[in-house]
């Protein structure tokens, strides 16, 4: 953990454990359902119950093993989006950061077109057009999904490799005779990475959105679990206004969890990016104990290398030649 | 001026990609889209009508790719946006008529949204590490739900439940659309729920970026000075604000974007006699030249409003002024 860096702020871990536990979900959930999410044996419209945890639709079928099932595609589809989003962004934005000159110019036009060009109304014209067929698989939503939503990362990964380009390292490597891509992907990418990963959170956080939201409008399989689909019947079944909560609470709440997760652990990345926000992850008590007052507004922020150790060196240990 | 020119070429440029992409999609499709068109709608169908179809989608196929294309973009000139398949009326007219409502609503949202985020990010910046931190968890939550899902939670306790709000509409039965005092007021009524979860929907992102821009900017030399000049508190936050509100300024079109998507769902969950309810009526009967129309006015209405912030942009920031005198 020490070598990562990353600020170990009660934020950072809140939504790493959150990300943890629906990843465990993505993968275990399909097993852990406890009936079939399509049978429709179950009588309709009951409240949650030690039999259904969750109540079951007006279908009769199971809102618990919804939930556990849909979980796996709209994890997968999140994070399919978010890598290939990520992927292009980070090819397009080091391209155009370190080529500069036409190429620049160019792809930096196309990410500020794609950045201009509202997303969901396109998603809805491109996923409109698709044959039925293709609406059930998650690899093309996925793909659709990342087309509309690389740009931002681009534009953010294009700024940084720009002040990259000219430092001395990698202007070293540029006199021994690196291949450029060699230049691009070694010696530049890597340290992008904090930026890679932001990016990535973010993208994956508006995939998920994208995802269930075309569901929820039906514009996806239907017959295909996620948390989308299963509002898409909710809402369909009128569950809102007849006091179904437990039909359609769940699975937007579930929705929420990943992104607060997300969004949370990329607030440990901009600490780590920018150290002035750095002072945040520390509460007051923490502030207290290494002897910083409890708010400090101007000037230079204290940056701790060891923040709120509990038991401070004896000083003999400290003394040193 | 310089800003402004270049700012406006790059929406032109955008506009004519999503027109692109309404023309090249159909086409993209296997089978011949006019016929396909056509075989859809429910009435019976007139020659003109199907001339009136043809050429919303550039001319019928036997011209060639070019003519089509030009034919096409001749059209949506002259504001023929093609005829609903559903609804037989002309895309053009059906729009005139919700889309008031959408901009009224994203509209005064954004504002707001836009406003009370930024103030409470620069008071969440000026006052960080206090207790007043534990707002950011919670507008992240609040944007990380999907809009359409808060509006409808709100729907459900504020409307339905505790009848706070007037729901479903825009506007009582009791009253007769125009301009009367009675009318706009049920507007508004009938406005501010769906508003009050856009607003809450949308205010992390702002919150989030004028907080970090602010604490960055505490850090400055100039903030400093100004306190060591012994200027009053609200001066020296204003001094700092002013310079950590631009990045905002600069992100808006990407925050437009996401809050116009957001917004749709919300008018579709309120019933609100908006875009966004007409959108997904089109999506479910797959009526495809209504998508394509929405999805143009949408595009349009956003580069507008893309606009306005660059000159808002220009007006505070006087190094993009000094740039194009050089």
């Amino acid at each position: 953990m020490k070598s990562l860096r990353i600020p170990r702020s009660p934020k950072v871990l809140l939504g790493m454990g959150i990300l943890v536990f629906f990843l465990l979900l993505t993968i275990i959930g399909p097993y852990l359902a406890p009936d079939d999410p399509n049978d429709t044996l179950f009588l309709p419209n009951t409240g949650p119950s030690a039999h259904h945890w969750l109540g079951t639709t007006s279908l009769g079928q199971d809102v618990f093993s919804q939930l556990l099932v849909g979980a796996r595609a709209t994890m997968i589809v999140a994070l399919l989006a978010g890598l290939v989003a990520t992927i292009l962004a980070t090819t397009i934005g080091v391209t155009a950061g370190y080529i500069g000159g036409k190429t620049d110019d160019g792809l930096t036009l196309l990410s500020n077109v794609f950045l201009a060009l509202p997303g969901l109304p396109l998603l809805i014209v491109i996923d409109s057009y698709l044959p039925v067929g293709s609406r059930s698989n998650a690899f093309i939503i996925g793909l659709i999904i990342s087309l509309t939503g690389w740009a931002w990362g681009a534009r953010v990964i294009r700024a940084q490799t720009m002040s990259l380009r000219n430092r001395d390292f990698v202007e070293a490597s540029r006199i021994i005779g690196e291949k450029r891509l060699r230049i691009m992907f070694s010696e530049i990418a890597p340290n992008l990475l904090p930026i890679l990963a932001s990016s990535l959170l973010f993208t994956v956080l508006y995939s998920i959105g994208a995802y269930v939201t075309l569901a929820y409008i039906g514009l996806t399989s239907t017959s295909v679990w996620n948390w989308g689909t299963m509002l898409y019947w909710a809402q369909s079944n009128n569950a809102p206004l007849s006091g179904e909560w437990y039909w359609f609470v769940p699975p937007g709440l579930c929705i929420a969890l990943v992104g607060t997760g997300l969004a949370l652990l990329n607030f440990g990345i901009d600490e780590f990016i920018n150290p002035r926000l750095r002072l945040a992850g520390l509460t007051s008590k923490q502030r207290r104990k290494v002897g910083l007052p409890r708010r400090v507004r101007l000037g230079l922020t204290p940056v701790l290398r060891q923040p709120a150790r509990t038991n401070p060196a004896p000083l003999g240990e400290v003394t040193s030649p | 001026m310089l800003l402004i020119l270049r700012r406006i070429g790059l929406y032109v440029l955008t506009a004519w990609v999503a027109v692109t992409v309404n023309f090249a999609l159909p086409r993209a499709m296997p089978g011949n889209p006019i016929q396909n068109l056509i075989g859809k709608i429910q009435s019976q169908v007139t020659p003109q009508e199907i001339k009136a179809i043809e050429l919303s989608f550039g001319g019928s196929f036997k011209h060639g790719f070019f003519n089509q294309y030009w034919t096409y973009l001749t059209q949506l000139f002259h504001g023929n946006l093609g005829v609903s398949i559903t609804l037989g009326e002309p895309v053009r007219s059906i729009l005139d008529a919700s889309v008031p409502w959408t901009v009224g609503l994203i509209g005064v949202a954004t504002v707001i949204s836009f406003v009370v985020g930024t103030f409470a990010g620069a008071m969440l910046g000026w006052t960080r590490g206090s207790r007043f931190d534990t707002v950011i968890p919670t507008a992240t939550f609040f944007q990380a739900v999907p809009y359409f899902f808060l509006a409808t939670v709100m729907l459900l306790v504020f409307g339905s439940d505790l009848h706070w709000f007037p729901v479903l509409g825009a506007y009582s039965d009791s009253v007769t659309p125009g301009w009367n005092w009675a009318f706009v007021v049920s507007a508004v009524r009938y406005a501010e729920l769906p508003l009050i979860s856009v607003v809450l929907s949308s205010m992390a992102g702002w919150i989030l970026g004028m907080r970090n821009m602010m604490i960055t900017m505490i850090g400055e030399d100039f903030v400093l000075m100004a306190v060591a000049k012994g200027l009053p508190r609200r001066r020296v936050i204003f001094h700092a604000a002013r310079n950590a509100v631009l990045p905002s300024i600069a992100n808006f079109s990407l925050a437009i974007g996401l809050v116009v998507s957001g917004a749709l769902l919300v008018e579709l969950v309120f019933n609100y006699p908006g875009v966004g309810d007409l959108l997904l009526q089109a999506v479910l009967n797959e009526d495809y030249p209504l998508i394509q129309g929405i999805f143009l006015i949408i595009t349009l209405t956003v580069l507008a409003a893309n606009l306005i912030a660059d000159f808002i942009y220009l007006a505070l920031d006087p190094r993009t002024r000094t740039e194009a005198a050089a």
